[in-house]
Order: C-alpha cells, then sequence, then structure tokens
C-alpha cells in the first residue's frame, strides 16, 4: 500500500480543487499528441490531427481530454488504494484499447507540464514531488492488469 | 528522431529568449530533479546540502546550463561538439543515463513554469527533441 504524507494528501486535494478539468485536461492530451506523436495511433477516428493547430482545434481530443481528467478523480476519492480502483480500468486499456502502458507516463508527464504552467511559482518543487508521485501511482495501477 | 531545421530555430530562439535567466532556470532544475526523482541524489552524496536552493545546487546548476548553451551553440553536431563532456560522463562520473531524462523533465517543468504561454506544444516538442539528442550525445562514448 502506498504511504501518503499529510502534505501530500493536501497539496494533491488542493491541486484538483483548483482544477479547471475544460481547460487542464485538453490541453494535456494535446501536447501529448503534438510532443509524442505516435500516442496519435489510438485516435484514428478522432478526424484531423495532421498538424499541432489541428490538434488543439480538434473538439473530439478536447473532450477525450477532459475525460481522462475526470478518471483521476477516481484515485482522488480512494488514494488508500488506488491499485484495486483502476483494475477494471486497467483490464480496459489492455483488453480493449490495447494502450501501450509506456503512453501512460507520457501523457502524465505533460499533464505536469500543463498543471505546472497554470500553478506558477505555486508549483514548487516539493509539490511537483507530491503530484508526479500520484500519477506515478495512478500509472502503475492503469498497468497492473496487463499480461 | 533527429533535429529538424525547423526545430533547430526553435530550440536556438527559446535559448536566446532564456538569456542571462539561464543559471536559475538551471539550479531550480536541478533542485527539482533531486527531490521528485531521489535516485538522483546518489551521485551528490558528497554534498552538504541537497535541497532546492542550496548553494551547492546552485553552483551545479549553472555549470550543467553552460553545458546546455554549448550544445545548443554545437547544435549541428552534437556527438562531434559534446565528445570532451561524453568521456567525462562516461569515464569519471559515469551517470545512469536515465537520470538525463529525469533532468530534461525537470527543466521542461521550470520553462512551463517561467513561460506559461510561450512553452508551447511545438516549443516544448523541439526542446524535447533536442534534449533527448544531447543525452544521446552524452551517452556517446558509454560503451
Amino acid at each position: 500500500m502506498v504511504e501518503w504524507t499529510d502534505f501530500e494528501r493536501a497539496t494533491i486535494q488542493g491541486i484538483f480543487d483548483k482544477m479547471e478539468y475544460e481547460v487542464v485536461g485538453p490541453a494535456a492530451l494535446c501536447r501529448c499528441l503534438v510532443v509524442y506523436p505516435w500516442t496519435q495511433r489510438y485516435f484514428g477516428n478522432f478526424g484531423n490531427l495532421y498538424n499541432a493547430a489541428a490538434i488543439l482545434a480538434n473538439p473530439l481530443v478536447a473532450k477525450h481530454g477532459t475525460t481522462i481528467l475526470h478518471g483521476l478523480d477516481r484515485a482522488l476519492k480512494n488514494m488508500d488504494n488506488i491499485k484495486a480502483t483502476y483494475a477494471e480500468l486497467s483490464v480496459l486499456h489492455s483488453e480493449k484499447l490495447h494502450v501501450d502502458p509506456d503512453n501512460f507516463k507520457l501523457l502524465s508527464d505533460c499533464l505536469t507540464i500543463v498543471v505546472a504552467a497554470k500553478m506558477g511559482a505555486d508549483f514548487t518543487p516539493d509539490v511537483q514531488a507530491a503530484f508526479q508521485k500520484f500519477l506515478s501511482v495512478v500509472v502503475s495501477a492503469l498497468g497492473r492488469q496487463y499480461h | 528522431m533527429s533535429l529538424s531545421s525547423k526545430d533547430k530555430d526553435i530550440v536556438r530562439a527559446f535559448w536566446a529568449k532564456i538569456g542571462g535567466k539561464a543559471d536559475e532556470i538551471g539550479a531550480d532544475a536541478l533542485g527539482r530533479m533531486l527531490m521528485v526523482y531521489p535516485q538522483s541524489k546518489t551521485y551528490f552524496a558528497h554534498w552538504k546540502d541537497l535541497s532546492p536552493g542550496s548553494a551547492p545546487v546552485k553552483k551545479h546548476g549553472k555549470t550543467v546550463m553552460a553545458g546546455v548553451g554549448n550544445a545548443v551553440a554545437k547544435i549541428d553536431d552534437l556527438a562531434g561538439g559534446l565528445l570532451t563532456l561524453s568521456e567525462l560522463h562516461a569515464f569519471t562520473l559515469r551517470v545512469d543515463p536515465a537520470n538525463f531524462k529525469s533532468l530534461a523533465h525537470c527543466f521542461l517543468v521550470v520553462l512551463a513554469i517561467t513561460y506559461p504561454t510561450d512553452f508551447t506544444p511545438e516549443v516544448h516538442l523541439a526542446v524535447d527533441k533536442f534534449l533527448a539528442a544531447l543525452a544521446r550525445a552524452l551517452s556517446e562514448k558509454y560503451r
């Protein structure tokens, strides 16, 4: 089981309390699709992903970015059992979506960068450490059921 | 994933924008890496203080950024231009190359904080590619 300090719990909760899901989610997914273009392989039916401008303007990408970010709410509500919380989603990503789990890390790095840009100086090194720890636990849980 | 001329232009332009802030950015990135990726601390056991903003971190952040600046200047031939540094990292420092990725990520985080509007996805892409190419050049002599 993952041990969380009070600081970590408060920090992570604080970040999500102030989160603008419809801005940050799309921004993170767009960034991932631009910076790591091979991730576009999973979005063949999303229409125009031809260049950065098209990706940023694509409404399906925006909608999906928001959906993914809300997916993190589950971990937030169950921080003491993230592994079990994502078991079903892990199976889905493995057996139905066939997403290479390395991609989860790529998206989480992009999310970190978008949150950093939003929070500015408030995204101190210890806040970054707490946020990245949270994301790495989620990423690990999402990859857990692959076989 | 080699650098296109567009990538190089973006990197050079962004480096020029960073200008005198380079040392500050380097120190911030290094401090973050030590905190977010504790395994990186194993290379600095000889420092008195590994916390963000400490004197050794500031000093070393400056050293690292001088290296990055040198790489920007030699962007057309990173392997050749960084030969000495590569030998240093290979034979003396022997830093596991996975740590280059950790530092690169922290560097990107600092850029996002410092330039929230200018650090667009396209700039992020070019800088990420550059840092990966830099890391490859640094590991050239490893084996």
